[in-house]
């Protein structure tokens, strides 16, 4: 039997590669628009895409770790806040789960939970984020000073090859983890059924259904309940990106989804062996973690066409880049995908390298021919994003306290 | 000349103004609402729709208060949904300039104008107690006198960030390869007791250049913050003669700051209730305000001044003839309000036993007391009649009903405002929230160091 996976998109202002605004595809003045990103969700959602994640980061030259990333002038420049972004595609979107970039370092926990719930109600249940610990000192110096303030976590020059040499970063992570855990909280403050419109009491709600989150925390702290009612999946999709140990540990515990980047198929064996094993530790969610492989992608019609395609890019400007990068015809792609699916792993995020141009080529080509090719998992119409994956909508975890006692 | 009447269209709030008990009420959150909320709003041609802001759920005597109705969205997140599902119509949200920094809300805020094609608004709060601040990183940090001081500088930050890239920065040469223009994007330095940013903003400038700011404290502080930074005051002053009083001091300050009467509008928050005569309206405005006073609205409403259990009072009865509990700090992090409360409680001692007043009635004069009430020819005259005489430069709506209550607004009294050639018939293509409130567009560059 062919195993099966999800397909899902990461998007990131032009794509991935750091010359794909130089394509003659590309719109580079167009990439703070409702209209490019209007042309780039719809119809990833019309092919079947399950969820696309949008790219952020809270600094003009965003994650890069590159020395003049703040004052370089040849990379594409300009971005719109993602969870924004993700709302206004809900009303114009119908099956696709939107998946914005979230950071923990800096923005509040509980404007982040609450933005989440209402793009959950806007999207009537195809909400999710994904979650990046830590901040680099341009985004420190972007916030400014704060008085007082319990993050003291200090700014990381650069990435370290392993956080667990960083008391930092380690920090860093510990604060994503209570980031999470305080967005599934507020999201369980209001139970289900708390508003109760009682014309005989005339009470709208009933305030034993809604709980304080009592939130005291190493890095902040939050007493109230969400402002925000119960939305349609209860939580948000709660998804990591993770390359090593300590984010793995950190998806393992926390999230409902991982991102990784094995080199090879056969590199994502050992991955999920590590995954595997610190869930059986740490993990305190009722169901599996699902593991989605990223794969970067250069598409043409031939390998001819796309290997000039790379080269003339890597002409432009070099790729850096932690995921597997695939150059080839729509047939490579679903070949790749074909071998993940065999590995193990229960997704795949393909990467456009230039947008829309390869974008184009995912929801024009590859899906059609991996659901051809029986790799693909169909969309049988669950009514949320968390049931499309297999997760079932929980019930807040103050009813089940009361379910079980 | 005919003086144009400008609307905002307020979402119903979680208040005792919002009648849930109403067959005819709908959801407080589900998307639907909102969707067709802001379709009427356009519909009836308005300037904006307005959203309020509560950062924690309201309690009454420790207890998250249940009578009326409770729960809303993020706002920044309903209103870039909104922009998918409308046009023509602006979006303001009210966002706290202290419990929110300067980088964040301005990327925000410039993603809504980007997304919007130019119709963000933003109505600056500055709460700074340790109620709301429970709910954040820094808790009650903010001393109450720093308010309009982190107010103001976070305007002034945020107005720097909104303009520091160059309108031709972005020059994408697929040739040479330079996608940004050398010197595009200016740093914005603030360093001062309460801030210290080095910012490179990462949102190229948006349409309307920066969000229309809206302030609606009525402080001096207040005042003195609108006249500096804000293009709409949204005031209380709603009685015809004392609006125009407020009308003139806040316009009377703009010289000052170098700023023409037109360039800040004021636009009194105001309910209204029709009828097909001025009888039925009448009637209409009474079992309205009855639907939002109902008894144990009126007993709650005692308790939170007394701070005292008024559940065995009957509603329909006296005032309680006791004294109020100022003991000890009320659970919303007041400060002692002794004197306050006592002078309060004599004020409404002193209405209610001139006019006879029960409790509930009491209550419906001071919360449930509608602005406009009448036909709809009436309603209509009456909104011109402030707009011609220099009373407000129109109003912010408020209906009793989420999400229908101001259908019939629009429905009735819109067209016989645009009759009277006072009101827009329809919008303009591309006009952005500046240009719908008759404001000259954004084209000074802030200065981006200091």
């Amino acid at each position: 039997m062919t195993e099966r996976v999800h397909i899902a998109v990461g998007l990131d202002g032009a794509g991935w590669h750091p010359a794909a605004w130089r394509e003659d595809s590309a719109r580079p003045t167009e990439l703070t628009t409702a209209g490019y990103w209007r042309d780039q969700v719809r119809p990833a959602d019309a092919a079947g895409v399950v969820f696309a994640t949008l790219e952020d980061a809270l600094s003009l030259g965003g994650r890069t770790y590159e020395e003049d990333a703040e004052t370089r002038l040849d990379r594409a420049r300009g971005r719109l806040d993602a969870v924004l972004l993700a709302s206004f595609l809900a009303p114009l979107t119908e099956r696709i789960g939107l998946v914005p970039t979230v950071t923990t370092t800096h923005p509040e926990p509980f404007h982040l939970a609450t933005g989440l719930q209402t793009l959950d109600h806007a999207s009537r249940g195809r909400a999710g984020a994904r979650f990046v610990a830590g901040a680099n000192e341009q985004e420190r110096a972007n916030f400014g000073r704060r008085t007082g303030d319990a993050t003291g976590l200090e700014a990381a020059a650069s990435a370290p090859l392993r956080v667990e040499q960083s008391p930092h970063w380690q920090a860093a992570f510990r604060e994503a983890g209570d980031v999470i855990d305080a967005v599934r909280a507020l999201a369980d403050s209001w139970e289900d059924d708390a508003i109760i419109r009682d014309l005989a009491t005339g009470r709208f709600l009933d305030r034993d259904r809604v709980h304080n989150v009592d939130i005291d925390g190493e890095f902040f702290s939050i007493t109230g309940a969400s402002i925000v009612p119960r939305s349609p999946q209860g939580q948000p999709l709660v998804t990591v990106l993770a390359h090593q140990t300590v984010p793995y540990r950190l998806a393992a515990q926390h999230a409902d989804v991982v991102f990784v980047t094995p080199r090879d198929a056969a590199g994502l064996v050992p991955i999920l062996s590590e995954l595997d094993e610190a869930s059986a530790q740490l993990r305190a969610e009722p169901e599996r973690l699902r593991v989605f492989a990223d794969l970067l992608v250069v598409i043409e019609e031939t390998r001819a066409a796309a290997d000039q395609t790379w080269a003339r890019l890597q002409d432009r400007a070099t790729l850096v880049t932690d995921a597997r990068v695939v150059v080839g015809t729509p047939d490579d792609v679903v070949d790749e995908i074909r071998l993940l699916a065999a590995a193990g792993a229960d997704g795949v995020r393909l990467r456009p390298a230039r947008q829309p141009a390869d974008l184009t080529a995912i929801t024009e080509q590859v899906l059609p021919r991996a659901a051809a090719a029986g790799v693909l998992v169909a969309d049988e119409g669950a009514p949320t994003l968390r049931e499309r994956l297999g997760l079932p909508r929980r019930a807040s975890r103050h009813t089940r306290q009361e379910t079980r006692a | 000349m005919t003086r144009q009447i400008h609307l905002a269209a307020h979402f119903p709030g979680v208040n005792n103004q919002t009648v849930w008990t109403d067959p005819t009420s709908g959801s407080q959150i589900d998307f639907a609402s909102f969707e067709h909320f802001a379709r009427n709003a356009e519909k009836g041609v308005f300037d904006y729709i307005f959203l309020a802001e509560g950062l924690r759920l309201r309690e009454h005597r420790g207890r998250i208060h249940d009578l009326d109705v409770l729960g809303r969205p993020n706002t920044l997140a309903i209103l870039a949904a909104l922009a998918a599902v409308t046009e023509h119509i602006g979006l303001v949200g009210t966002l706290s300039t202290t419990f929110n920094e300067p980088y964040e809300l301005g990327r925000q805020l410039a993603t809504l104008d980007h997304l919007s094609g130019g119709r963000a608004g933003w109505n600056a709060v500055t709460s700074s107690d340790a109620f709301h601040g429970a709910n954040f990183r820094r808790g009650g940090y903010l001393a109450h006198p720093d308010r309009y001081t982190r107010a103001s500088e976070f305007a002034e930050i945020s107005k720097a960030l909104w303009s520091s890239w160059d309108a031709d920065g972005i020059v994408a040469d697929a040739a040479s390869g330079d996608f940004l223009r050398d010197g595009a994007i200016a740093r914005v330095q603030r360093t001062s007791r309460l801030f210290d940013i080095d910012a490179v903003f990462d949102v190229p400038g948006s349409p309307q250049g920066r969000p229309v700011i809206v302030q609606a404290g009525d402080s001096p502080d207040g005042r003195d913050f609108a006249t500096a930074h804000a293009d709409v005051i949204f005031s209380l002053h709603t009685e015809f003669e004392d609006a125009q009083v407020f009308y003139r001091d806040v316009k009377g300050r703009l010289a000052a700051h170098g700023r023409d009467e037109d360039s800040l509008k004021i636009l009194p928050g105001a309910t209204f209730v029709l009828g097909d005569t001025d009888a039925e309206a009448r009637e209409r405005s009474r079992e309205i305000a009855r639907a939002q006073v109902r008894p144990e609205t009126a007993i709650t409403y005692l308790e939170q001044i007394w701070n005292r259990d008024f559940s065995g009072y009957d509603a329909d009865g006296p005032l309680p003839d006791v004294e109020p509990d100022t003991g000890s700090e009320s659970a919303q992090g007041f400060a002692n309000r002794h004197a306050a409360i006592r002078g309060r409680i004599a004020q409404l001692r002193e209405v209610a036993a001139k006019e006879n007043l029960s409790i509930r009635d009491l209550v419906i004069r001071l919360t449930a007391n509608h602005t406009f009430v009448g036909t709809p020819e009436h309603v209509a005259s009456e909104i011109d009649r402030y707009v011609q005489e220099r009373a407000s430069d129109g109003f912010t709506l408020i209906g009793h009903l989420s999400p229908h209550g101001l259908d019939e607004f629009t429905d009735r009294v819109v067209p016989l405002l645009q009759e009277r050639g006072s009101y827009r018939s329809s919008y303009e293509d591309g006009a952005t929230l500046h240009d719908l409130l008759g404001l000259a567009p954004v084209t000074s560059r802030e200065p981006a160091v200091r």
